[in-house]
């Protein structure tokens, strides 16, 4: 079986300093990835061109039967419409939550498949409170995210991106918003999706969470793909320098 | 340093287990165990729904006054319409976040089935009904039998003799004016219809079709004869010098050289005295100004036409006449060109009038009957008795009024303003709003996520409509389109013409409280597949109303007051209306107040409005919470985040 994600030579620049350095790399479905590396490395920029939030300078990525490249020929019309279906395809979680203030948890998971894909208005809201009470957030349907704490937040944006039932979940440092106390609920709905074989791509400081979790670790470093493999490998025996340097740092 | 480090990973650890929790505690031993500092137990005891339930103890005192609150609407403290208008404003909220202010780049023909398809339940429909409803209400009920009519325009405010409210009733407009007409109808037949026009505005109205006569003390120039057809003179009269009673110096119109003289604006008076030179000239809007100002010792003479006069300057005993009038001046009744044979059938009506002594006897029931117009009906008459009419109106401006008089004047003023004057006000600005709410909304999203030249275009509409004077946009739209072919009815122009100027104001708003959306929300909506439109319909708009409510509510109040500008373009209401009712009664002050006060009771409930919808609406209940708590003193600890 061919592999769900694919990553050819990714490169992307802000004005001189280079933030992505040709970044190749495959996930195979119903795997959990996670990207470690430190600080300003490109984690998030890799993970936002992911879904197209940031548009890379060259380079490939193929999400399911999805090709973004950007000499396609496309028209920008056909091209943002492509944007948005591959978008479809991949849910994204934020390090700062962005649900949606003036709905309630239950109304930002309905939103999406209202308007995007048309879903009536019941069938919507029964999809919302199922996901919602996976989460755990059944007795939290009617309050709007200010009333609610951060894990809370965070699950229900997890409930609102699985709304949209995504072929691949993207988290942008999911947990670094919140009070440590309430990392674990977070981190433990990941886990539950990982185990009903949701193929999940973290950027996580969660050390111990990746290295139980995750199928496979990449770590970046100055926009480039240092090393990748197993947690086991990476954990236990890193080949380069920076990569030992940064987990000593962890753990 | 390490043990801090082991702690944490002990409790990352924890929580990841997830089962391995301690076994639950309760909200008390958990507060305790907080106090007491001890911050692993009450991390690894206290799930969410436990925090919550702590909070909610905690939160008790803050929840009664919470629902208080929210059990007023308008101040008042009233359940089941306070429920209605819940259940209405959630409807609404519902509302715009899915069907209504989201553009969507449609083709008409779907944009018009999409319409249809909502005509059973859909409110966006309803909404425009409503909003049509309302302009057909305001439109005038006569238009209908416009054919026949004798439509007629003057200005009320102009005041006695001609036209003006009646003392007795002021819904009602009399004047000599209004018998003449009466009388002109009567001869052919069709009913006589007094339409309200401002004077300077009298001939353009009558050209753009408001009414097909202009009466209102037109003198027949030759000007005037370029633009418009005269009937034969109606009056005839001349300009009468008024001085203070005390005055000996000045005894013709020579003796005004170098001193301060007042008139009426466009008047024959002021091109006399123009002519006449070195004379300092003030011209007013208003008779009763010039001549409080004369008395007042402000002005040292008063120049106007002798009807005017002998109402407003010879019943004040600190003023007298000085000399018999001056020049003389003939009124005509003003027809379009075109409209040659309703000249003819008014002359003929005049003349019949003339030669049966009907018009005279109107003129003496005024007390105007005068020589210059006797020898122009060639008729030989004996100095004018006052008539009764007059007599009425001299005391009425003169006597001195006990309390309960002035009460019962001022609970006269009461109908006209609140029947006529303040449903027109409120109307004009509630459509005015609406108007510019949604040209707002447009221009501020085609502003800031429009291509180039459209960009430009929105931005050149906000700088060009807030930096011109309103006044003169409605001049435009209602006075000059109609020369491109379009005519707007006064209404349709008063809404218009707010609407597009408080429409760059809204822009503004709107493009701020758009702005003011974090970033990550837009990002959040198109991660989820939604287009750029659809995340502003869903996300982005929803959030920036909800901002701009308080600077909206303030444009709106500003709107409100502006709407008296309207008057301009011939609209009655409760500005106009307020001075008619002043030159009427002579009463500034009384009139004054009492319309002021109006303007500010009815502006009085939409801020208590738009208060209640903030509150209700407000994205970040938190942030209420904790002002409302400072508000009244009293409080609990608040939400952590």
């Amino acid at each position: 079986m061919s592999p769900i994600i694919s990553i050819d030579n990714l490169c992307k620049s802000y004005g001189d300093a280079s933030a992505l350095r040709g970044i190749s790399f495959e996930v195979e479905v119903s795997e959990l990835t996670a990207i470690i590396g430190p600080s300003g490395c490109g984690k998030s920029t890799l993970l936002r061109c992911l879904n197209g939030l940031e548009l890379f300078d060259s380079g490939r990525v193929r999400i399911g039967e999805i090709t973004l490249d950007l000499d396609n020929g496309l028209s920008h019309r056909d091209f943002n419409a492509r944007l948005r279906r591959l978008r479809e395809e991949v849910g994204m979680v934020f390090q700062s939550f962005n649900l949606f203030p003036h709905l309630t948890a239950l109304e930002n998971a309905m939103l999406a498949p209202m308007a995007v894909k048309k879903v009536d208005r019941r069938k919507a809201e029964s999809t919302a409170r199922e996901l919602l009470a996976k989460v755990g957030l059944s007795d939290r349907l009617d309050y709007y995210p200010s009333q609610l704490s951060g894990g809370q937040q965070q699950r229900a944006a997890i409930a609102r991106a699985l709304a949209m039932e995504p072929k691949v979940m993207l988290y942008d440092e999911p947990t670094s918003a919140l009070d440590p106390s309430l990392v674990g609920e977070v981190l433990s709905i990941m886990r539950k999706l990982d185990d009903e074989g949701m193929t999940q791509v973290v950027v996580t400081h969660e050390m111990r969470f990746a290295r139980e979790v995750a199928d496979k670790i990449l770590m970046l470093a100055d926009g480039e793909l240092i090393e990748s493999g197993s947690p086991d490998v990476i954990f236990s025996s890193p080949r380069d320098e920076r990569t030992r340097n940064f987990l000593q740092r962890y753990l | 340093m390490i043990e801090t480090l082991a702690r944490e990973r002990g409790r990352e650890h924890r929580a990841w287990g997830g089962a391995q929790r301690n076994p639950r505690k309760s909200a008390p031993e958990i507060i305790r165990a907080c106090e007491a500092g001890d911050r692993d137990v009450a991390n690894t005891s206290c799930d969410e729904g436990q925090t919550n339930e702590l909070i909610a103890t905690n939160c008790r005192p803050l929840r009664g006054l919470d629902r208080l609150y929210r059990n007023q609407f308008l101040g008042f403290r009233c359940a089941p319409p306070q429920a209605l208008c819940r259940r209405l404003l959630r409807r609404l909220d519902r509302l715009y976040r899915n069907q209504f202010l989201g553009f969507r780049c449609a083709p008409p023909q779907a944009l018009c089935r999409r319409l249809l398809r909502r005509l059973k339940t859909g409110w966006t429909l309803k909404l425009a009904l409503l909003f049509f409803a309302l302009l057909c209400l305001a439109l005038p009920a006569e238009a209908q039998s416009r054919d026949q009519q004798l439509r007629w325009g003057g200005d009320a405010e102009g005041g006695a003799p001609y036209l003006l409210p009646n003392p007795k009733n002021p819904r009602e407009i009399i004047g000599f004016e209004i018998d003449l007409m009466n009388a002109i109808g009567k001869d052919l037949n069709r009913k006589s219809f007094f339409v309200q026009n401002q004077w300077d505005g009298l001939i353009p109205g009558l050209q753009r079709g408001n009414y097909d006569l202009a009466v209102n003390g037109i003198e027949i120039t030759d000007d005037r004869k370029q633009q418009v057809n005269f009937s034969i003179p109606y009056y005839v009269c001349g300009e009468q010098i008024s001085v203070r009673a005390g005055e000996n110096s000045i005894n013709s119109l020579a003796d005004l050289k170098g001193k301060v003289v007042g008139t009426l604006k466009g008047s024959l008076a002021q091109r006399i005295l123009e002519r006449e030179g070195g004379i300092e000239v003030r011209s007013y809007e208003n008779q009763n100004n010039a001549y409080d100002d004369l008395a007042l010792g402000r002005l040292q003479a008063v120049l106007m036409d002798w009807p005017i006069a002998v109402y407003y300057s010879k019943p004040n005993p600190k003023l007298k006449f000085i000399g018999p009038s001056i020049e003389r001046m003939e009124y005509g009744i003003a027809v379009r060109k075109e409209d040659a044979e309703l000249l003819n059938q008014v002359n003929d009506a005049l003349l019949a009038l003339i030669k049966s002594g009907e018009l005279r006897r109107i003129y003496e029931k005024w007390g105007i009957w005068n020589g210059e117009t006797d020898q122009l009906f060639a008729k030989i008459s004996a100095a004018s008795q006052p008539g009764q009419v007059y007599e009425e109106f001299t005391q009425n401006i003169t006597k001195k009024l006990t309390w309960r008089e002035r009460l019962e004047r001022y609970k006269s003023y009461l109908p006209p303003l609140l029947l006529i004057g303040a449903p027109m006000t409120l109307l004009i600005s509630l459509l005015g709003m609406a108007v510019a709410i949604v040209i707002g909304l447009a221009v501020a999203l085609v502003y800031l996520y429009a291509p180039r030249p459209a960009s430009w275009l929105a931005r050149g509409y906000v700088e060009l409509f807030r930096g011109t004077p309103l006044l003169i946009q409605l001049y435009l739209i209602f006075y000059g389109l109609p020369n491109i072919g379009i005519r707007l009815s006064p209404l349709v122009a008063a809404v218009v013409g707010l609407g597009l100027n408080y429409g760059a104001y809204e822009a503004e708003n709107y493009r701020a409280g758009i702005e003011a959306i974090p970033r990550g929300q837009m990002e959040a909506a198109l991660s989820l597949g939604m287009t750029r439109a659809q995340s502003l319909r869903h996300v982005i708009v929803p959030q920036a109303m909800r901002l701009v409510i308080p600077p909206v509510t303030n444009d709106f109040i500003a709107l409100f007051k502006d709407s008296s500008i309207v008057s301009v373009i011939t609209m009655v209401e409760l500005t106009k209306v307020y001075g008619q009712l002043a030159s009427t009664y002579y009463d500034y002050i009384g009139a004054g107040v009492l319309t002021a006060a109006i303007y500010f009771l009815m502006g009085l409930p939409f801020v208590r409005l738009a208060r209640w919808v903030e509150k209700r609406l407000a994205t970040d209940k938190r942030v209420i919470v904790t002002a409302k708590r400072r508000w009244f003193g009293v409080g609990a600890k608040p939400v952590e985040g």
